[in-house]
């Protein structure tokens, strides 16, 4: 029936939509007829022709209303309307581009930047990872806000656990990648056996690893090749599976391909290949896997939680495991505390949740101010136009007909801006999602626009249009035909504060706000950058070398890298050279803290601890190298090896800490984890370790002769060109072994990656501050320029009459200041108190800086001059004589 | 569709389907039509009954077709449609349903 029903009804509507003038033609001709054969009738029965028409007309009970009633009938006058009135929207406003440019702009600006942040928080924080049952996947984040923990741990954890269906673990590893060419230093997992049955992923080619597989240290030489890297290093060969291949020269077999979807657990990075936990001490040579005392194995655990278990109840359940192991092994277990967070981000949810928060908060800000200027333009066009509009009112429209009308000019202004917008941020999200900042860290923002970001950015735009829409609602609302027309468009004197005031006064406030954060993170960056980092990047180049990669043995590991020091120094230019182990300082936001207690101490528990300084192991000369200042003591010396009595080097903040002063600390002793007594031989500056924005922290340096490590960092201090000094040192480390893979960086752009949170913050805001600076111009140049050309007449009169030129600015835009001057102060205000939120992200972000306060005051001052500039030299210019002639 | 409620309109609509019924016709035979057969008890108004027919037309009840009318003339001849039929059905039977109903009630003696 339905159905039948629209066969005969939908091409009718299509037709009265589509052939309009057929159809109204038809019409005419149908009533024409009838009213030919009325008038025919009416002659027949004897009266004139003219009053035969005339009696048929009348008999047609007005054919104007009647031929409405018949297009009503058509069904389709809402469609009708609305395309009239776009039409007659479009027309208005291509009567004022100026306008439209402005408000398009505007509008386009404020929804680009709310797609873009929204666009990073769909990728980072909406979206799940591209896996089955996402929804009960959560990760465990052990210890002080990362998830690292021991293999026994989690082996314990995953054992004795009642909440998880099962638990699964990965780490990263680097390794030389040798597929039959040269070694290619590459990224991977390592991850337990069960790690992609957990997460329900298939093979794309061949098959995966399992926990059958695993049957100790070593038993699973197996290799899965993320379908990236086997895209572009194997070329798609599906012959790959079966073939051997080298991983630091241990030979693993490549069993399967990971699906293009799947890129690992971590939501910003894509891995190279996946390989099983039990092989990675054999691979790296990094900490052993059955040692449960140290916490640099795994680097998150996760699972499906049962049916019906909460995230609460699973946190509860592993600090109920925590704690047994902490009874257990009292020596070896941190009182970590275990939070549980989806996986994808780990350790990284907190940071980024307050940062991409705070991005849309003020974000949100841009677009209210938008909303606010576009709502005054608004106003003050429909202001302007208040005798059009009590004329169309007294020519019988309704105001519900004319509100509509001016709905449809925000929409449509809404609609462009936000189109316009959505393309931009599109492409910035393009941008950003095949961005690569470092090379060498396969960095990734998982970002490109899906159909939320469409879905979202339309929703805005459209909610927008509606706010500043709704602006001048009450004004034609409260519109008087009659008043108007008859006295012409003054405004009725007397409101002191008009709606459009106060839009204004919190757009600039709302603007101060963003012009102050933006100044604060400024500020911020700057002082990062020159604050004091206990060792001098420039002039430095880092060679990163492992050599487990080239199958060296812990017995042999501290005389190639001896020798390794020694031949970089023999490079012509360079000064220095030192070795750390693992990381040097602000590199890759990796470093260590281990508990140290004081000489005294008999429990050596973790809860006991007298401090948690951060760990490094040097080779001497290596202060010499960073430029470290020894402020007392001395360096550490080739003899300070195996044999001798463990001795270390402290920074200034660990010898104030524990022994009071940086001269009372040379000679004293604290106890390390393992009960050994370690002498305190010199002190040096302190510095940064972990990132730019900690505050200071106690750190040991320890002989590398003492803890032999495979994978360390030497730095190379010269005045060379980096270029030719890299190669140099290459060549001069593949003379002694041209099998071992070297990574060449210097220390400050290794620094970027430190400093890269921070930039981002600071480039942000500052877009943001330099939009909502733009805001306020335009909004006040709105506001200014609308009051001199109300004003005009009066301003004349005033210059007629000898008013002097002050007098005359003063009449003109002593308002527009005096709300600049409000909402200025009303937002700095605010500004400072948002502040403490920023300094989640930058560095020593303290509003209450003389500098930042006067450079906002600049900044905001500097703003009401620009905007006002154009519409005071215009009341300036006026002639009195023209225009009381015009009137 | 007819809201036996509206009993004017609804009255109309019936009147027109039923005479379209018979036979195929123009709008100003349909006037003089609908004199014809209700006398003066029915006055529809011109002006009435164009947007009723293009009412009946756009609910798919009649369709039009313009074609040379008695005189010659190109006129735009309704005819009702299978759906059309159905309806009418509905509507004399709600109408005969209707008119029983306030006969019996106008029938009740006055106690």
């Amino acid at each position: 029936m339905r159905i039948e029903h629209w066969f005969y009804k939908l091409p009718l509507r299509l037709r009265s939509l589509f052939s309009r003038r057929r159809v109204e033609n038809d019409l005419d001709d149908e009533l024409q007829y009838h009213l030919e054969q009325k008038t025919e009738e009416h002659i027949s029965r004897g009266l004139t022709p003219g009053d035969a028409r005339l009696a048929a007309l009348r008999e047609m009970d007005g054919l104007t209303q009647r031929k409405e009633e018949c297009r009503d009938a058509r069904g389709v006058a809402f469609i009708e309307h609305t395309l009239q009135d776009i039409r007659y929207a479009l027309r208005v406003l291509a009567r004022s581009p100026g306008f439209v440019a402005v408000a398009v702009v505007t509008l386009a600006l404020a929804i680009g930047a709310n797609a873009v942040v929204f666009g990073l928080l769909n990728g980072l924080v909406l979206r799940p990872l591209n896996v089955p049952r996402a929804e009960t996947l959560w990760g465990t984040t052990y210890g002080e806000g990362s998830g690292w923990q021991s293999y026994p741990n989690y082996i314990d954890l995953r054992d004795r656990n009642r909440t998880f269906e099962s638990l699964a673990a990965w780490s990263f590893t680097f390794a030389g990648l040798d597929a039959g060419k040269e070694p290619v230093i590459s990224t991977g997992y390592a991850a337990t056996g069960n790690y992609f049955d957990v997460l329900g992923v298939r093979p794309y080619v061949g098959r995966f690893f399992h926990a059958s597989d695993e049957r100790g240290p070593g038993s699973a030489p197996y290799l899965v090749l993320s379908y990236a890297c086997w895209h572009a290093r194997f070329q798609d060969d599906r012959k790959v599976v079966g073939r051997t291949i080298k991983l630091n020269k241990h030979p693993f077999t490549v069993i399967g391909v990971a699906p293009p979807g799947f890129q690992g657990t971590l939501m910003f990075g894509i891995p190279d290949f996946f390989m099983p936990i039990v092989n990675k001490e054999q691979v790296d040579g990094g900490p052993e896997l059955q040692n449960r005392g140290t916490d640099q194995v795994i680097f998150e655990a996760f699972g499906h939680l049962k049916p019906g278990v909460t995230p609460a109840q699973a946190e509860a359940d592993a600090n109920a495991v925590g704690s047994y192991l902490r009874k257990i092994y009292p020596r070896e277990s941190g009182t970590h505390r275990t939070t549980l967070s989806k996986p994808g981000l780990n350790a990284f949810t907190r940071p980024v949740r307050a940062f991409v928060g705070g991005l849309m908060a003020l974000a949100a800000l841009i677009l209210l101010a938008a909303c606010a200027n576009l709502g005054n333009l608004f106003a003050a066009r429909a202001a302007d136009r208040s005798r059009e509009i009590s004329l169309r009112l007294a020519l019988g429209s309704s105001r519900s007909r004319i509100l509509r009308g001016l709905l449809t000019e925000a929409t449509l202004i809404a609609l462009a801006g936000g189109a316009i917008g959505l393309w931009i941020s599109v492409a910035l999200l393009h941008g950003l999602s095949v961005w690569q900042p470092f090379q060498g860290a396969p960095l990734h923002l998982p970002v490109a626009p899906d159909a939320n970001v469409y879905v979202a950015a339309l929703g805005l735009s459209m909610l927008s249009g509606f706010l500043f829409g709704i602006v001048p609602v009450r004004q034609v609302l409260r519109a008087d035909p009659y008043q108007i027309v008859k006295s012409g468009s003054s405004l009725p004197a007397g409101r002191r504060i008009t709606v459009r005031d106060l839009l204004l006064a919190a757009q600039i406030a709302i603007c101060a706000v963003l012009v102050t954060s933006s100044m604060v993170a400024l500020r911020g960056l700057s002082r990062s950058v020159q604050s004091k980092i206990g060792f001098d990047p420039r002039n430095t180049m880092l060679a990163a070398t492992n050599l487990a990669m080239a199958g060296y043995g812990n017995d042999t590991l501290t005389a190639m890298q001896k020798r390794m020091i020694d031949a970089l120094k023999t490079i012509p230019g360079v000064q220095d050279a030192g070795l750390v182990n693992n990381y040097p300082p602000l590199v890759y936001t990796a470093a260590f803290r281990k508990a140290i207690y004081r000489e005294d101490a008999a429990d050596l528990k973790p809860a006991s601890a007298a401090a948690w300084p951060y760990f490094y192991d040097v080779s001497p000369g290596y202060f010499r190298a960073a430029r470290t200042a020894l402020l007392a003591g001395r360096d550490f010396t080739w003899h300070d090896g195996g044999a001798a009595p463990p001795v270390a080097v402290v920074n200034r903040d660990f010898a104030r800490s524990m022994f009071g002063s940086v001269t009372e600390a040379i000679g004293r002793y604290y106890k390390a984890q393992d009960g050994a007594r370690v002498q305190v031989v010199g002190v040096v500056e302190s510095g940064k370790y972990l990132s730019l924005t900690e505050d200071q922290q106690p750190a040991i340096f320890l002989s590398f002769l003492q803890a032999p490590m495979s994978a360390t960092y030497i730095v190379v201090r010269s005045t060379r060109d980096p270029q030719q000094l890299a190669s140099a040192m290459r060549n001069k480390i593949h003379e002694l072994d041209a099998g071992l893979p070297v990574d060449t960086q210097s220390w400050s752009t290794m620094l970027d990656v430190v400093m890269f949170p921070a930039r981002m913050a600071t480039m942000a805001l500052g877009v943001l501050g330099a939009m909502g600076a733009m805001l306020s111009i335009t909004g006040i140049f709105g506001m200014a320029a609308f009051s001199v050309s109300r004003r005009l007449k009066e301003l004349g009169i005033r210059m007629a009459l000898g008013g002097q030129r002050r007098e005359v600015l003063q009449a003109a835009l002593g308002r527009a200041f005096k709300l600049l001057a409000l909402g200025s102060a009303a937002g700095l205000i605010l500004g400072i108190m948002a502040s403490q939120l920023l300094a989640y992200i930058v560095y020593q972000a303290t509003p209450s800086d003389p500098l930042v306060l006067t450079g906002v005051v600049l900044v905001m001052a500097l703003v009401g001059l620009l905007a006002t500039w154009i519409p005071a030299q215009r009341a300036l210019s006026l002639d009195p004589l023209t225009l009381l002639r015009e009137e | 569709m007819s809201r036996p409620t509206d009993l004017v309109q609804g009255t109309l609509d019936l009147l027109l389907l039923k005479i379209l019924a018979l036979q195929p016709l123009n709008g100003w035979a349909i006037s003089q039509r609908l004199k014809q057969v209700s006398g003066d008890i029915l006055q529809v108004s011109d002006g009435s009954l164009y947007p009723a027919l293009h009412k009946l037309e756009q609910e798919g009840w009649i369709t039009a077709e313009w074609k040379a009318s008695e005189n010659n003339r190109r006129a735009k001849f309704y005819s009702l449609t299978r759906l059309g039929r159905r309806q009418l059905q509905q509507e004399a039977a709600n109408w005969a349903r209707l008119s029983d109903a306030i006969t019996h009630v106008v029938r009740l003696d006055e106690a």
